[in-house]
């Protein structure tokens, strides 16, 4: 295995109770690479994803983050969770801790900085993600747009190997979802990985290395974003992009 | 706050159909007591001459006066504003609450020479066995709920054992139990040790409910956002989920500290020298156990006017970041 591998999934299998949720995924993801996984809802994209921080068990196959091995038994479960950014539908914040807080915490309960070292951390990225004015704020007092890009932020301030991103605009006014995806276009510009489960193929086609493409459980197709939106091989991806490209 | 509509109703107590119901009935409720014989009667002696004289005529004098005063306060009232209003209401009911009380004939002197001792000993005491009992209670309830939602099978029986034997006996049993039960075992026990421990187990086991059901009442995907993280299961509990829940537990618990405060007048049958136990028996050599009875009601009164207070405090602190 090539060190520059930081997500690795062998043959992954997982099942909730009789339903097959994942059905055999093999999936590489390359340091630097940008990831955009669509599909029809109930297809596992979430679930997918939430495995590669181990949010979700699988029960078949293997799944290496960053070099660590997933399983049931593992001890540093943390360690690989320290190394992997994870930016939620419906932002999650921590309602009873300002945004500034939001983004200290994980600096100073887990690395152990100091509280000035994580606010110097923190208003770097809240500065990133353009939004340092918001700092002392409660998260319900924001946009949402501008939660998620807290959320962004809060997950930057790790300073993770790589983002996993969860429909983070699909609960977000239409109007509020460019300033996320500005972000994180310019996220993937400085060169960060990303796996982006997202429907908003604008940003696919412009920022993705790879599309993949899920059903019922499945990677049915694989490819660059040129190729799988001129020419899509199978015939269920070809009836989700002319399902939401008809609009 | 009942969220209340936009559009603006005319005030209820100014509703000439309110007013003139309200003036009717007390003057109905008035006419069927006679209150000639009362001081009220003594007070219109210029207007209806000697008040057990004046027959229907005074009767139906002081019932009109009293209910044109009534009527008269209850309109002024809704012209002032909300604060007001209520401090209002509050004191008047206060002060009708006292002339209840004076009609006993109470003995002041007598009640002043036993306050200071139902105060340094009696109100201590309860204050002291509660307090100790309510801390104990939480730590049991914050171990109880999370054994409660724990996938731990003994963790889980174990503590559905405890909330369910604690809760379906009587506290009153309860600290009969422990006082009289333990010395059997060899454990001899004092009677405040006992109180504490009979009030800490039961309060702790419904306390177990509040905090497991406020516990799980935060999002799914605080958890899931602090595990993502990296914290672990202790951070994520004090640092995440409980300082969201407390808002929700808040108000039980405050609830359940005043109750604590009351039921902590069960430990007198053991002997504790709480407010219950002096109030039952410094009356006693005298036969004046209204005073002590009324002078120790007043006491926990405002000892839960206090802790009403302080949760309404707590609440406002954890209310800040809900301010949008």
């Amino acid at each position: 295995m090539s060190m520059d591998l930081i997500i690795e999934a062998k043959d992954v299998a997982k099942w909730y109770g009789a339903f097959q949720v994942l059905k055999d995924i093999n999936l590489t993801v390359r340091k630097g690479e940008r990831i955009v996984v669509c599909g029809p809802s109930g297809s596992g994209k979430s679930t997918l994803i939430r495995c590669f921080n181990r949010l979700e068990a699988h029960q078949k196959g293997e799944i290496t983050v960053n070099g660590i091995t997933l399983h049931d038994r593992m001890r540093n479960v943390a360690e690989v969770r320290k190394n992997v950014g994870m930016v939620f539908q419906h932002f999650n914040l921590f309602p009873h801790m300002t945004v500034l807080m939001n983004c200290m915490v994980g600096p100073m309960w887990i690395k152990g900085a100091s509280a000035v070292e994580a606010k110097k951390i923190a208003l770097r990225f809240l500065e990133r993600v353009r939004i340092p004015e918001q700092a002392n704020k409660y998260p319900v007092q924001l946009s949402g747009g501008q939660q998620q890009r807290v959320a962004i932020a809060r997950s930057l301030c790790m300073e993770p190997a790589v983002m996993l991103f969860d429909e983070p605009t699909s609960a977000l006014d239409p109007e509020m979802v460019s300033e996320v995806l500005d972000t994180m276009t310019s996220l993937a510009r400085d060169g960060m990985t990303m796996v982006c489960v997202t429907h908003e193929m604008g940003f696919a086609r412009a920022v993705a290395d790879r599309v993949i493409f899920m059903n019922s459980g499945q990677i049915v197709e694989e490819g660059n974003p040129e190729a799988f939106f001129t020419n899509p091989q199978h015939d269920r991806t070809k009836l989700f992009l002319s399902q939401i490209l008809k609009h | 706050m009942l969220y209340p509509d936009t559009v603006e109703a005319e005030v209820l107590v100014h509703k000439p159909w309110f007013v003139v119901t309200m003036f009717a009935v007390i003057l109905a409720i008035f006419l069927a007591f006679n209150l000639t014989g009362t001081t009220m009667g003594e007070l219109m002696r210029p207007v209806i001459g000697d008040p057990l004289q004046s027959g229907l005529y005074g009767r139906f004098a002081v019932a009109f006066v009293v209910a044109v005063i009534f009527s008269l306060n209850v309109v002024l009232i809704g012209f002032a504003p909300l604060k007001i209003q209520i401090a209002i209401v509050w004191f008047e009911l206060l002060l009708l609450f006292l002339a209840f009380f004076e009609t006993f004939h109470l003995s002041l002197p007598f009640i002043w020479e036993k306050l200071p001792f139902l105060i340094t000993q009696g109100a201590v005491t309860t204050l002291y066995v509660s307090a100790i009992s309510i801390v104990i209670a939480s730590v049991i309830a914050i171990l109880g709920a999370v054994a409660k939602l724990s996938t731990n099978g003994f963790a889980y029986a174990i503590a559905s054992f405890y909330t369910s034997f604690f809760r379906g006996l009587p506290l009153l049993m309860q600290v009969y139990l422990i006082y009289l039960g333990l010395p059997q075992l060899g454990f001899v026990i004092d009677a405040v040790p006992a109180g504490i421990l009979a009030l800490s187990l039961c309060y702790g086991a419904y306390m177990t409910e509040i905090f497991r059901s406020g516990i799980q009442s935060i999002d799914r995907g605080q958890w899931e956002a602090s595990r993502s993280i990296g914290f672990g299961f202790g951070i994520t509990m004090r640092r995440i989920i409980l300082p969201q829940a407390l808002p929700v537990i808040i108000p039980p618990t405050g609830n359940q500290f005043i109750s604590m405060l009351k039921d902590s007048s069960l430990v007198s049958v053991i002997g504790v020298w709480e407010l219950m136990f002096l109030a039952r028996t410094l009356g006693q050599k005298s036969f004046q156990h209204m005073e002590m009875l009324i002078s120790t009601a007043l006491i926990y009164w405002i000892m839960s006017i206090c802790l009403e207070l302080i949760q309404s405090r707590i609440e406002r602190h954890y209310a800040r970041s809900k301010v949008r």
